[in-house]
């Protein structure tokens, strides 16, 4: 069981250390990271992020809640080039 | 409209305007999301951990900012948007009426809405039957 202790996780942690699964914080919508795994639920209030966009030519950030008000059609896909 | 996905924006910038405005004239015209760290993926039970992609996830949210729809595939199918479109437009007249007519299954604009109530029980074949949906 070698530890590798001298790489660092993308979040700042050593690898093989235990992450802060409970309790902490996650910066952008201030849930735990359990609550973060999933809270979007049919029926229930769509959870809030904001996050960096492409909008015809501009990078900017978007934020759900402002579209509070209207209908929302929020989409995921795997990824930009991936064929379907 | 909202697109989401781990791409960075940068990426999105460089589909859009080598691919998709090849299909979309003027390119696209909603929000390209970066999720970079899959944490809006992560929240709406769509990133998958191991692939480090999200699914094909598809939310409908009302004004209240109330989920009232959601679809998951997995990333080999897509989606049909005629059936997103559908059931948007099923749950503005929900809306629009505050929740007294209700659309029976296969149902389009135009068809026969359902009005829920003791009358109705027991009494929906006399006025929908499954060949009506098409």
């Amino acid at each position: 069981m070698a530890k590798e202790s001298s790489c660092a996780k993308p979040t700042g942690m050593v690898l093989g250390e235990a992450s802060p699964q409970n309790g902490s914080t996650h910066p952008e919508t201030n849930l735990t990271e359990t609550e973060v795994m999933m809270i979007a639920r049919v029926g229930e209030k769509a959870p809030d992020f904001q996050a960096p966009s492409y909008h015809q030519g501009d990078f900017t950030e978007v934020k759900l809640s402002d579209y509070f008000g209207k209908w929302i059609l929020l989409c995921f896909y795997p990824g930009d080039f991936t064929f379907v | 409209m909202l697109s989401v996905s781990v791409d960075s924006v940068f990426v999105h910038k460089m589909w859009n305007d080598h691919e998709l405005s090849k299909m979309v004239d003027g390119g696209i015209p909603f929000h390209m999301v970066s999720d970079a760290a899959g944490n809006v993926g992560k929240t709406y039970g769509v990133y998958n951990e191991s692939l480090g992609i999200e699914l094909r996830g598809r939310f409908i949210i009302d004004p209240d900012g109330i989920i009232q729809a959601m679809e998951v595939l997995t990333p080999p199918v897509g989606r049909r948007l005629a059936e997103t479109i559908r059931q948007i437009k099923a749950f503005q007249l929900v809306r629009a009426t505050q929740g007294k007519e209700a659309t029976p299954a296969g149902w389009e604009p135009g068809q026969l809405t359902l009005t829920p109530g003791p009358g109705l029980v027991g009494r929906v074949w006399e006025v929908w039957q499954p060949s009506q949906e098409r």
